[in-house]
């Protein structure tokens, strides 16, 4: 029992943690009824998930797989890691992170500036509201 | 290396170039910047046609971005699917600017255009880039800047499309952090990113968690992006209230590009040994698209506004497309429906937006309920939109029958009965909800403002100053529409039947077999 909750939470402490901010991010964005608390899950879980894929690059770290590379090395110097005996943390995560981080920056920038143009229509961030205020117009015949 | 082997890295790299000059050039000229897209995206339709001519003569393209190999670098992988799916983005989209240049003048605020236009061409960058990429992680990269862009062209109206714009954000970003999400669950199993290496590796763990964890989240992130029907919900605000080039490009190419992500990692990452290794998952695809045909039907009988129906039409559709996938294990005419769909689709509903987009412009106006007479006012719109409409129902000797067809024979052929009552069924409900427009446009009576609800809806004229609405809302302009919106609109429609024709012939089955056998399909047709 012991050993199957070492195996299983201890050694992989870092995606539960993980995981656990990921659920934490999407269930903001999913519950929470105002635009900004959204958007803020939203990059909460983006967060997050970098934070998994980071991890995954670990020096030396044996993960999930049963498969590639045991210990990480870099996959284009990896012969000469190993003469030399290096061990390398596995970059290529990182990199993905870098650009995904780029591409969360720009959902986040591009979703700021419609909460803005929510905000100078209806005055209200709130979704009750505006589904509100949309029906009304609807009633007075302004579509 | 041929020179032919550049071009696909050439439409996309020169599309990204094209949309920022474009932003620069808009300083000397507001007009430009169309110009410049137009006769550019000619050039690109000029140059795919020689890549699918290459793709059918001598193979698939293989081109290494900086001459790295493939487990390590980046590749673009052109195959008779891609070029194939290449051809349709192109010509869409070149049809889409022609038809937005006066139709964007009457939606949208002139100081925008520039940007306007800037954005469609980024768009158009982004779809290239996803069809012709062979990299998972760099797929990730242009469906995002195609998604960050078809955001801001929805937003770009204002008034009522910026709730749904939001929404489409938070769906979308959820749904593009999700396929990346399982991409990296799929690199931590097999330590590659590239598909042809992820082909030959991924066989050796089928079993392994991570890869099911993997194929979940990638399923579902792009069934997010393409509206598969339990997912549909941020999909009909957005059509319904986006500027009209912008609804009709996104229903016709947007979301079959999406799509095309699915097909790709089905059959050209996964492969169907992955399908057939969990027994029944080919059935689970075929009744949930059953289910998005069926839902999508019902839900646009009862809409009102007809782009909101056309919404609803095209998750019915995106129905039928994922049903070709689902059978196409078990009969090689499912991929054949699924990849006729896509361009009869494309046709069809791009056609379609446009011709709400156009009634809307000249007549302002949206509901159904208040289309009558209008085929003696807008003969041309209203013919093409019949026609159009035809073609979605599946009448023989459209676009739509022949794609009906082959998925009706792809369920006899895999003896899955329940998918042919499904497709007709869909067909009669098809008809019910398009013969209602028809049947306005054409044949009622004007029955005078008797009805409550259409007299509301005829005001809004008069009240508009009262309520903070986006420039183009309840406006008319009441002028016969110019020849550059008509003839977009005249040349979908008679795709629509020059298609239905050529599809029942022999002309393209060298490209059908192409496309299976690139996609792996030990079948020919």
């Amino acid at each position: 029992m012991m050993e199957w909750i070492v195996q299983h939470f201890l050694e992989k402490y870092n995606f539960w943690i993980a995981m656990f901010i990921i659920i934490i991010g999407l269930t903001a964005t999913i519950v929470k009824k105002n635009f900004l608390k959204k958007l803020i899950g939203l990059s909460i879980f983006q967060t997050a998930f970098f934070l998994w894929v980071v991890s995954l690059g670990d020096v030396g770290r044996d993960i999930l797989t049963s498969w590639g590379l045991k210990t990480q090395t870099p996959p284009i110097l990896w012969m000469q890691a190993a003469e030399k005996g290096y061990i390398y943390a596995n970059p290529l995560p990182h990199v993905l992170m870098l650009t995904g981080i780029v591409v969360s920056a720009a959902t986040t920038a591009v979703a700021l500036a419609i909460v803005i143009r929510i905000y100078q229509k209806y005055g209200t961030i709130e979704e009750d509201e505006i589904i509100e205020k949309e029906m009304e117009f609807e009633r007075r015949g302004v579509l | 290396m041929l020179l032919v082997e550049h071009f696909p890295v050439i439409i996309v790299g020169l599309s990204m170039f094209l949309a920022y000059t474009m932003l620069l050039a808009g300083y000397i000229n507001r007009r430009l910047p169309f110009f410049m897209s137009l006769a550019m995206n000619f050039f690109f339709l000029f140059l795919s046609i020689f890549v699918l001519n290459h793709v059918l003569t001598e193979g698939p393209i293989r081109y290494w971005q900086g001459g790295w190999r493939p487990p390590w670098g980046i590749e673009y992988v052109v195959d008779a699917m891609n070029a194939y799916l290449l051809i349709i983005v192109i010509s869409i989209v070149i049809l889409g600017l022609i038809y937005s240049k006066r139709n964007v003048e009457f939606e949208i605020e002139e100081r925008k255009h520039v940007t306007f236009y800037t954005l469609i061409q980024l768009m158009a960058a982004g779809l290239y880039g996803i069809t012709v990429t062979g990299d998972l992680f760099n797929m990730f990269i242009w469906l995002e800047i195609a998604s960050l862009t078809a955001y801001a062209l929805i937003a770009v109206a204002g008034g009522r499309a910026l709730r749904p714009a939001y929404n489409y954000v938070i769906m979308g970003s959820i749904g593009a952090c999700l396929y990346i999400f399982g991409v990296c669950w799929l690199y931590s199993a097999t330590g590659t990113l590239n598909f042809a290496d992820m082909r030959l590796l991924l066989p050796l763990v089928y079993d392994n968690k991570a890869v099911q964890m993997g194929f979940a989240m990638i399923v579902v992130g792009v069934m997010i992006k393409a509206y598969i029907f339990p997912l549909h919900l941020w999909q009909p605000d957005v059509y319904t209230y986006a500027p009209s080039t912008v609804s009709s490009m996104m229903a016709s190419v947007h979301v079959k590009v999406m799509f095309y992500i699915l097909l790709r990692l089905f059959y050209s990452v996964f492969t169907l040994d992955f399908i057939r290794h969990y027994i029944g998952l080919d059935l689970v695809i075929c009744w949930v698209a059953a289910a998005a045909i069926l839902a999508g039907s019902i839900w646009a009988i009862k809409q009102r506004n007809l782009r909101r129906m056309l919404a609803y039409s095209s998750v019915s559709q995106m129905g039928y497309i994922l049903l070709g996938v689902g059978l196409s294990p078990l009969s090689p005419w499912g991929l054949v429906g699924a990849v006729a769909h896509i361009l009869n689709h494309a046709v069809g509903k791009g056609c379609l937006f446009m011709c709400a987009g156009a009634i809307r412009q000249q007549e302002g106006l949206r509901d159904i309920r208040d289309f009558e007479g209008l085929g003696k006012k807008m003969p041309h719109v209203c013919a093409a939109f019949t026609i159009a409409a035809f073609s979605m129902i599946g009448i023989p000797f459209t676009a739509g029958f022949a794609s009906k067809v082959f998925l009706i024979i792809a369920s006899l052929d895999a003896s899955q009965y329940p998918f042919v009552a499904v497709l007709l069924i869909s067909g009669l409900l098809n008809l019910v909800y398009f013969w209602r427009v028809i049947d306005r446009m054409y044949f009622a009576r004007h029955r005078g403002a008797d009805d409550p609800a259409e007299a509301a809806s005829d005001a809004p004229a008069t009240v508009q100053e009262a309520a903070p609405s986006g420039p183009s809302n309840s406006a008319k302009s009441g002028r016969p529409l110019p020849l550059s919106m008509i003839a977009p609109i005249l040349a979908l429609a008679s795709l629509c039947i020059i298609l239905g024709v050529i599809w029942l012939t022999d002309i393209p089955s060298p490209l059908i077999n192409h496309i299976l056998s690139n996609l792996r399909m030990e079948a020919t047709i």
